[in-house]
């Protein structure tokens, strides 16, 4: 189990350094992200030749819209970070760009680690591939080589639970059970960071209370962990630290109850509190 | 290395997904497959030949052209997707997205390779026979279309994600692009009418007589094939250099 897994590990190359060891696993330095806001393009091509001078005449003041707005912060070795904030404030993005689906438009960002995303629900599987070939298949997009997807190919099916399942088309399995066979691929990457966007809150409360024993377990044994959710309880429970985000900027960042009570205080300032 | 191993482990991976899927999932994969070129071939002959009695064009000449084009443009109808198709795993994971479009790829390139036996049985109802000399000359060819069609489909899966309605727009130009392309007629047809210039400007006319060259004569055209070569780098060069340009920004496009 001790063998480097190549994957995608380009990670460390984006920004070309190594925060040392002992130090951050991620480090945000100044970072901004700007999506370009380009309202003509699910309408393809025949429409901007058709308007193209207008799509020539709005190209330089085309809008852009600003996901995180100079964002600075690092996430230690071994810690677990919880990322709050409400729906916009920039928390997927930051999330992206530590997986390194996304590049910074300015700013750098440092990660130092394997880095494993925890999927939501089923992404990279088929239907009608087998939970067997649906293993292997997401083992490997997530970084592992043929032979490192068959090392861990038992310990994977026994901690999904799946029994004879997992000869079976995945259509045949209830949604609970894809969650187990995607959650049981994820944490047997032996990932060094783990980013985990709000998917616990599928399965039932069994296999619920097994993600959180498993995300214990990974704390323990040192693993750094990113955990975006809406979840204050859930939040609390694990996280070490909290980062508040709110509008493309860190608000906050610190001991979870802090932030999370920060947090509490803005969303009851212009709005009643949710239920 | 491991980054090597990595990378044929993932198209290895995706490839034997699709054919699994294009194969195992219905009974009558293999079949299905082969009777789309093998329907239109037959079409086409019976209209050209036997309706319209244009003379010179048999059928052998246009099946084993048939496959080859088939290959060439499924692949490039389904580039349009390679990408678009699978945009949760895009949107969160950093995997090398060109193994998308070289798996979709390879998976007709396998199926035509997979439909040779059909051609050789139609050439031994028909009285010709398969040459020794196709074990280098298939290959050669495999690699050249296979090199063309990849750079096309890494400039059509890319593009699409930007403007999202080329999909139909390679439907109308890959169905002009097989008229102008030597599938139905031979290309000595086109000196007299004074086209044979087409066979210059059009990169998969060159490919496609040396198909019918080889699977009919045992042939290779050297200076048709070095022509062929010649387009295939050029568009893997450019289909490259397209999808390098854009990679990073897949995740927030798609």
């Amino acid at each position: 189990m001790s063998e480097p897994i190549a994957g995608p590990a380009v990670h460390g190359e984006r920004a070309g350094a190594d925060p040392g060891r002992g130090g951050a696993a991620v480090r945000f330095d100044g970072v901004v992200k700007t999506y370009r806001v380009d309202d003509t393009a699910a309408l393809g091509l025949k429409y901007r030749l058709l308007h193209l001078r207008s799509h020539l005449r709005d190209r330089r003041s085309r809008r852009a819209f600003t996901a995180l707005d100079g964002v600075s912060f690092e996430v230690r070795r071994g810690e677990c970070l919880g990322v709050i904030g409400r729906n916009g404030s920039g928390k997927s993005t930051t999330l992206g760009l530590m997986a390194g689906v996304y590049r910074p438009t300015a700013g750098t960002v440092s990660v130092a680690g394997r880095v494993s995303p925890l999927l939501e629900l089923g992404a990279g599987f088929h239907p009608d591939l087998t939970g067997e070939e649906n293993l292997l298949l997401n083992g490997i997009l997530l970084g592992l080589t043929r032979d490192q997807v068959a090392a861990r190919r038992d310990a994977i099916v026994a901690f999904a639970e799946l029994g004879e399942f997992i000869g079976r088309p995945l259509r045949t399995y209830s949604s609970g059970m894809v969650a187990r066979l995607g959650f049981s691929v994820v944490v047997h990457l032996d990932p060094e960071i783990l980013l985990i966007d709000e998917v616990l809150a599928v399965g039932d409360e069994a296999f619920q209370a097994k993600c959180m024993r498993k995300m214990e377990s990974f704390r323990a044994a040192g693993t750094t962990m990113v955990f975006v959710s809406h979840s204050m309880t859930a939040v609390s429970a694990i996280c070490d630290r909290a980062a508040l985000l709110e509008g493309g900027r860190l608000v906050a960042i610190g001991p979870t109850a802090e932030v999370v009570a920060e947090y509490g205080r803005r969303v009851r300032g212009d709005a009643p509190p949710p239920p | 290395m491991s980054r090597v191993r990595y990378y044929r482990d993932l198209v290895g991976v995706l490839l034997v997904k699709e054919l699994k899927l294009r194969y195992k999932l219905t009974v009558l994969g293999y079949a299905w497959s082969v009777l789309h070129p093998l329907a239109f071939a037959l079409v086409y002959f019976l209209v050209i030949n036997r309706v319209m009695r244009v003379g010179g064009v048999d059928f052998l000449s246009i099946l084993v052209t048939m496959f080859p084009w088939q290959w060439f443009q499924n692949s490039v109808t389904a580039s349009n997707n390679f990408f678009l198709g699978n945009c949760t795993l895009i949107k969160k994971v950093c995997f090398p997205r060109s193994t998308l479009v070289l798996a979709g790829v390879l998976n007709d390139a396998v199926h035509f390779v997979a439909s040779i036996p059909v051609i050789v049985i139609f050439m031994l109802l028909l009285g010709t026979a398969p040459a020794w000399a196709w074990l280098i000359q298939i290959p050669l060819l495999v690699a050249i279309q296979l090199a063309f069609t990849l750079g096309l489909a890494l400039a059509v899966g890319t593009t699409n994600l930007f403007f999202r309605d080329l999909e139909r727009m390679t439907a109308i130009v890959t169905m002009l692009w097989f008229f102008a392309t030597p599938v139905l007629f031979r290309t000595e047809m086109l000196v007299p009418a004074g086209l044979e210039w087409m066979l210059y400007v059009n990169p998969m006319a060159p490919l496609i007589e040396c198909w019918r060259r080889v699977f009919l004569d045992g042939v290779l055209p050297l200076r048709l094939a070095a022509l062929a070569a010649a387009w295939a780098a050029l568009a893997a060069w450019a289909g490259a250099r397209i999808y390098r340009h854009h990679e990073w920004r897949f995740a927030e496009i798609v």
